[in-house]
């Protein structure tokens, strides 16, 4: 069994997809001959040839474009975005084409294609390398937006965002692609793309979060627990459609709730979950929901990137704040 | 210093406006049942577009944008294309979407505000892609397809149109940039009418043609008489046998005007000049063919006076079966976001199952 990165895990999902389904096609910018400027795409081109691994001009709208077209014709495109700060231009694309194209066809013609981006801070890169956007793109109806954050839910999750018949966008935690390793049989096996993971149980307080974040929420996990509190850690994942049901039924047993994100306060993903705790399961609640993010300004520059990103320190802290209520 | 590169832009009519040959007919073109049919096509296309303004006036329709004095490039281009070409319009190809056998009701409920009407009932037309509002947006779609196309090595090729205004987008040259560098299958129509709106040509670019932007994308940019409807057809043909046979994209400008307002919403009287609109009516393409037609003894009054009621006739019934159109059900609004709509949105789709209506339906 192959012991990988999520990194790794990524390519291994595209490999076995590519081998599985002819229609599979990958492009991007530095993809094929490059293999990736995060070497995810490694050995592809290789493999299925550069009519199926395509190195694309420069420029974003484009790949978004082009693989619409290709899409609708049947193909399967997996596209990257070789940073998520990127994205911008390609906009129009995502949102008012391929999350429509089946609604504007009633079914007629359909995107069932992935939009990949490396996503998040925390490795040092340049401005624009750095950003945590996913809320923008989880309000835009007929897009699926998922976020690994292990090399097993990377490879799952993977090859379910390309099986899937609709368009997702796959945001890839870039400061854990290489820092754990897992062993992820290259079996083929996809996870549910509208289900939260469980992390670890526990009954005093649902600490929710997805990405790169849920490395300091299990470190911040295992120091509470040390402390007597007994932590329930969930891995939202499918950033949407919202598994609400599986983080309802843990805060309905905790009865209380910490969202952590890296993105932006402000309208960010923990403002809908907040929200929706609100709407069904305020009775449940012994504390006020709590929201450990990143801040209502720019994701800074490297020097500070550190100071933005929701610490072990803040969450544990928030957590202590809402253990007063009983 | 030396030159390396040269880039020529050639203009081609065969039809001038008085209806005169300037050139040698290309082949289809010496057969008079096919001259005739690209004659009742441009009538129908003039019927559909009268019709619709009709409706949009009397508050039956939604805006609608008229093709009035551009109907030799949409008939002349959907002309050229087989049947197994795909087609991936812009906002004013009706014309052409009606040769591939979308239904004049169709479209007239795609603007009625009915996306049920864009899941095309022709097979015919089953991978054309629905009317494009953004602008140039469409053609990044048209070159995704052409890959898919050229991957699976087929015969076939794709055809998509912009307006003039069009080629200043980003998507516009983001697409013949790909579709140059991957020497796809697709043909560029540039419906160039002289205005975007109220913006006109001029201020739209510096370039001294369309055509030539297609340089950039390292393949050959071409200007037609967009009023000349042989000639429209002829090069969309002949750049559809160099795509289908690997020679890669062409860039067409079809030179035309537009006589009416940019849609039912707007007021060109605002801004165009009446003199420049009086002119380009002498220019239009309906009268040349006529004359053409009549010399070589094909038409006459009576025959015109016949085709023209026939139209009108076949867009009443067609408006009719558009005001006729039951509506769909409150739940179509979120049936086709997704193949399966997700359990955490079942909801809504309840609560969608008990709207009502709203009046007028
Ligand atoms: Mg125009």
């Amino acid at each position: 069994m192959p012991t990988i990165t999520l990194a790794e895990a990524i390519t291994q999902a595209l490999a076995y997809e590519m081998t599985a389904d002819n229609n599979v096609i990958v492009l991007g910018e530095d993809i094929a001959k490059n293999g990736g400027v995060f070497r995810t795409t490694v050995g592809l081109l290789e493999k299925f040839g550069e009519k199926r691994v395509i190195d694309t001009p420069l420029a974003e709208s484009m790949i978004a474009g082009i693989s619409i077209g290709m899409a609708a014709q049947g193909l399967k495109p997996v596209a990257e975005f070789q940073f998520m700060g990127f994205i911008y231009p390609a906009f129009d694309q995502i949102i008012s084409h391929a999350a429509r194209m089946r609604n504007r066809t009633r079914g007629r013609l359909s995107c069932p294609l992935v939009f990949r981006a490396p996503y998040g801070g925390g490795i040092h890169a340049p401005e624009h390398h750095s950003e945590s956007t996913e809320a923008l793109f989880a309000h835009i109806p007929g897009l699926r937006v998922v976020i690994p954050s292990s090399p097993a839910r990377a490879y799952g999750l993977l090859l379910a965002a390309i099986r899937n018949p609709d368009p997702v966008l796959f945001l890839e935690p870039k400061r854990i692609y290489r820092m754990v390793k897992q062993d992820v049989p290259d079996d083929g096996q996809a996870l549910p793309l509208d289900k939260c993971f469980v992390l670890r149980e526990g009954n005093d307080v649902t600490l929710v979060t997805w990405g790169a974040s849920t490395r300091e929420t299990l470190i911040a996990a295992d120091t509470l627990e040390q402390e007597g509190v007994s932590v329930e850690v969930i891995d939202v994942a499918t950033i949407k459609p919202l598994d609400m049901e599986t983080i309802l039924n843990s805060v309905e047993k905790t009865r209380r709730c910490v969202i952590i994100h890296e993105a932006a306060r402000t309208c960010g993903l923990g403002a809908e979950i907040a929200a929706q705790l609100a709407e069904h399961g305020l009775m449940s609640l012994l504390a006020p929901v709590q929201r450990v993010t990143g801040y209502d300004t720019v994701m800074p520059y490297l020097k500070l990137e550190k100071i933005y990103i929701p610490s072990v320190e803040r969450i544990l802290k928030s957590v202590q704040s809402i253990m007063e209520y009983a | 210093m030396n030159v390396v590169a040269t880039f020529t832009v050639t203009f081609t009519q065969i039809l001038n406006e008085q209806g005169d040959l300037i050139q040698p007919l290309p082949d289809f073109a010496k057969d008079a049942e096919t001259l005739i049919m690209l004659y009742r096509q441009m009538h129908m296309l003039r019927a559909l577009d009268a019709r619709a303004v009709i409706m949009q006036r009397t508050g039956k329709m939604g805006t609608y944008p008229s093709a009035l004095g551009q109907e030799a490039v949409s008939i002349g281009m959907g002309a050229a294309m087989h049947k197994d070409d795909i087609f991936v319009p812009y906002y004013r190809d009706q014309g052409a979407m009606m040769q591939r056998g979308v239904t004049p009701t169709e479209i007239l409920n795609y603007w009625g505000g009915d996306e049920r009407a864009s899941n095309f009932i022709t097979p015919e037309a089953k991978e054309d892609f629905p009317i494009c509002i953004c602008i140039s947006t469409q053609l990044l779609h048209a070159a995704g397809v052409a890959y898919a196309l050229s991957l699976r090595g087929e015969k076939r090729a794709v055809v998509t149109g912009c307006g003039d205004g069009g080629t200043s987008e980003g998507d516009f040259y983001e697409s013949i940039n790909f579709a140059g560098a991957q020497r796809l299958p697709i043909v560029y129509v540039i419906n160039n009418n002289q205005w975007a709106i109220s913006v006109p040509r001029n201020k739209q670019t510096s370039t001294q043609t369309l055509a030539q932007k297609a340089f950039a994308g390292g393949f050959e940019g071409i200007q037609v008489d967009g009023n000349d409807v042989i000639a429209v057809r002829h090069v969309v043909e002949q750049a559809l046998e160099k795509a289908r046979k690997g020679g890669g994209p062409t860039l067409i400008e079809a030179i035309t005007y537009r006589l009416c307002d940019h849609t039912t919403v707007d007021d060109a009287s605002r801004y165009v000049d009446k003199p420049d609109l009086d002119k380009a009516w002498e220019l239009e393409p309906f009268k040349r063919f006529y004359a053409y037609l009549e010399k070589e003894g094909l038409w006459d009054a009576q025959k015109e006076k016949a085709l023209q009621e026939e139209c009108s006739a076949r867009m009443a019934e067609a408006a009719q079966a558009c005001i006729h159109t039951a509506p769909a059900q409150p739940t179509d609004i979120i049936d086709y976001m997704y193949e399966t709509l997700p359990a955490s949105y079942q909801y809504q789709r309840d609560e969608l199952s008990t709207a009502k209506l709203p009046e007028g339906h």
